[in-house]
């Protein structure tokens, strides 16, 4: 394999009982980029991570980060990866500071060495008025970035952060992002897991799109965006028996195939920034007669894109899955 | 750049991997140790809950139970008592193993590059730690009560050692369970079930009344052993019954097999485990 993979995952399957987690799942990460896993609950983003973590193996397929064989060669793996999970992985009864010269030392950095960067990523999370406080004490946020500081002891070649964001308020989530670009200009690869396609959008140089357990699209943030359509437009009308007239009213405003969800009385359609878009839908709707609740314009969310990519939505994904 | 971009080298010599690995484990120790001591109410408890056994033991049954050969009854207890804590030791084990696991912390451990034997050590030393405590504290409560070693100063830490390494092999024993349970409820469940294997013993009576076959799994269990171990070298009174059975003749010689058979044959088994564990 060449050298300028940082992760090459090769058909890659694990089941769990009855459950299959990963169906043979295909990932190529170029060195020195962002890589952004994008798929709902249940689809396997969570084991393709552990796996590459060297926390579990897989039952067949092949992996490695850094060019090493995650599965055969576990131990020389962890030296070149780092990992910041879902739950924060830190000790809850040890201080902030604590914790980061624990880890150091695990590392086997010298002691001054393990001191001075502890007390480095400490400023650069915002810890430093919290170090010596217990981590039990700590907001949800704050843990977050104490889990991506230990991680970021070494300078790993590639870093696995597992859903980095999820939960954290807007200011931790800006945190959580500009720590990981500072990052990758130092020349770790970053593969991070997210349910938010903004966040992917926002970091990302490209995307996998993944729903049980494979690979279903890969492409850059823009490929992918392209695909479903920069902003759609959402119409609620009276009765879900408006609905197929409304579709019509749709197609002939936009040319776009409208979706509809009768459960919630809504017609769907992407819009690519065209003006009069919203003007031509109620001009086409008022034509059929055909009264409007509510109508809004938003962006595409990872439900478009799964619509788009998989012809079902991330609920019915996970349904799938559990059932 | 500084210290941003260090990139740790593995060890490459067999010396090395096994300085990394001593290492790794005394980072450990010192992490549970601080756990330890950020936890007074649990410390408190090591010290209590002995003193409240020893007063139950000591004058309830006490005034009802003869010794083996005479003497006074609270001196043939509290060796029993000793060994009895020193098995107790495991619950702690167990739920402070489950709780890491049910934390997450242990899959930062585990995606770290250092000896799989650090975190099962740093356990069972720690544990060595929370049995001083605890049995400082059946020692005053023993005191208090009349019981005293008779046979000077070498004879009685010999006692105290066989105590702590029984000790220390029951910490690898909790730390298996630990990562079998995985949760500190399921753990908190099956801590009560070692009672009956405290009691089948020579702990409270001689075990020359009991039915046959259970007075020979109580001649086997090693914590008759450890007890008997501990009333020989301390000169306290009941160290053999009428009819002294095989692995109660040498006492000490059978504590110490049995302490050094399960630390062979657990540990392993524990750092398999911890390798193995995926939650």
């Amino acid at each position: 394999m060449g050298n300028d993979l940082a992760v090459l995952v090769d058909g890659v399957a694990k089941r769990f009982g009855a459950t299959e987690a990963l169906t043979g799942l295909d990932l190529e990460v170029p060195a020195g980029t962002i890589c952004g896993v994008l798929g709902p609950n249940g689809a396997g983003k969570t084991t393709a991570v552990r796996i590459l973590a060297t926390l579990l193996r897989p039952d067949r397929g092949r992996a490695f980060v850094d060019g090493i064989d995650v599965v055969r060669d576990s131990e020389r793996a962890r030296y070149r990866l780092g990992l910041a999970g879902q739950f924060a992985a830190v000790d809850e009864k040890l201080t902030g500071r604590g914790n980061l010269r624990m880890f150091g030392k695990l590392y086997h950095l010298p002691g001054r060495v393990a001191k001075e960067r502890a007390d480095e990523l400490l400023g650069r999370f915002h810890l430093t008025d919290a170090a010596n406080r217990v981590v039990s004490t700590y907001s949800g946020g704050m843990r977050r970035r104490l889990d991506l500081a230990a991680s970021l002891l070494i300078a790993p070649a590639v870093l696995f952060l597992d859903e980095p964001t999820t939960g954290l308020d807007p200011r931790g989530r800006a945190e959580v992002w500009a720590a990981v670009r500072d990052l990758v200009q130092n020349g770790t690869t970053v593969v991070l897991t997210t349910q938010y396609l903004d966040e992917a959008d926002h970091l990302a140089d490209s995307i996998a799109v993944i729903d049980a357990g494979r690979v279903v699209a890969t492409g850059t943030p823009e490929q992918l965006k392209n695909k479903v359509g920069a902003e759609h437009i959402d119409v609620v009308v009276p009765t879900s028996g408006d609905l197929a007239e409304a579709r019509t009213a749709l197609h002939r405003a936009t040319g776009g195939e409208p979706i509809l969800y009768p459960s919630t009385r809504t017609a769907s359609v992407a819009v690519d920034g065209e003006p009069g878009a919203l003007a031509a839908i109620v001009r086409e709707l008022d034509a059929v007669g055909v009264h409007i609740d509510n109508m809004t314009l938003r962006s595409p969310t990872l439900d478009d894109v799964f619509l788009e990519l998989t012809g079902h939505s991330t609920d019915e994904t996970r349904q799938e899955v559990t059932a | 750049m500084t210290a941003a971009l260090w990139v740790p080298t593995p060890p490459k010599t067999p010396l090395a991997r096994i300085r990394w690995a001593a290492s790794d484990g005394f980072v450990l120790v010192r992490r549970e140790l601080e756990h330890l001591f950020r936890d007074p109410g649990g410390l408190a408890s090591e010290i209590v809950l002995p003193a409240i056994i020893v007063l139950l033991f000591g004058y309830v049954l006490g005034s009802a139970i003869m010794v083996p050969g005479g003497g006074d009854y609270r001196e043939y207890l509290m060796p029993g008592i000793f060994a009895m804590q020193a098995m107790m030791g495991i619950g702690v084990t167990i739920t402070t193993v489950a709780g890491d696991l049910a934390d997450g912390v242990m899959d930062r451990f585990r995606s770290m590059p250092m000896a799989r034997s650090a975190v099962p050590f740093g356990h069972t030393v720690s544990s060595l730690a929370t049995g001083l405590i605890n049995f400082t504290g059946v020692a005053v409560c023993a005191l208090v009560v009349g019981w005293q070693p008779h046979r000077g100063l070498w004879l009685t830490v010999a006692g105290f050692g066989v105590l702590f390494l029984f000790r220390y092999a029951v910490g690898w024993v909790g730390v298996l369970l630990g990562l079998i349970f995985k949760t500190e409820e399921a753990a908190d469940h099956a801590v009560p079930l070692m009672f009956p294997l405290a009691m089948i013993a020579n702990t409270f009576v001689p075990t020359d009344g009991m039915p046959g076959w259970l007075r020979v799994i109580a001649d086997w269990n090693p914590i008759s052993a450890v007890t008997d171990s501990c009333r020989l070298l301390w000169g306290n009174p009941g160290s053999h019954g009428t009819v002294v059975s095989l692995p109660l003749q040498n006492p000490v010689l059978t504590a110490v097999i049995w302490s050094v058979g399960i630390i062979i044959v657990v540990a392993p088994l524990a750092v398999w485990r911890y390798r193995a564990a995926a939650k």
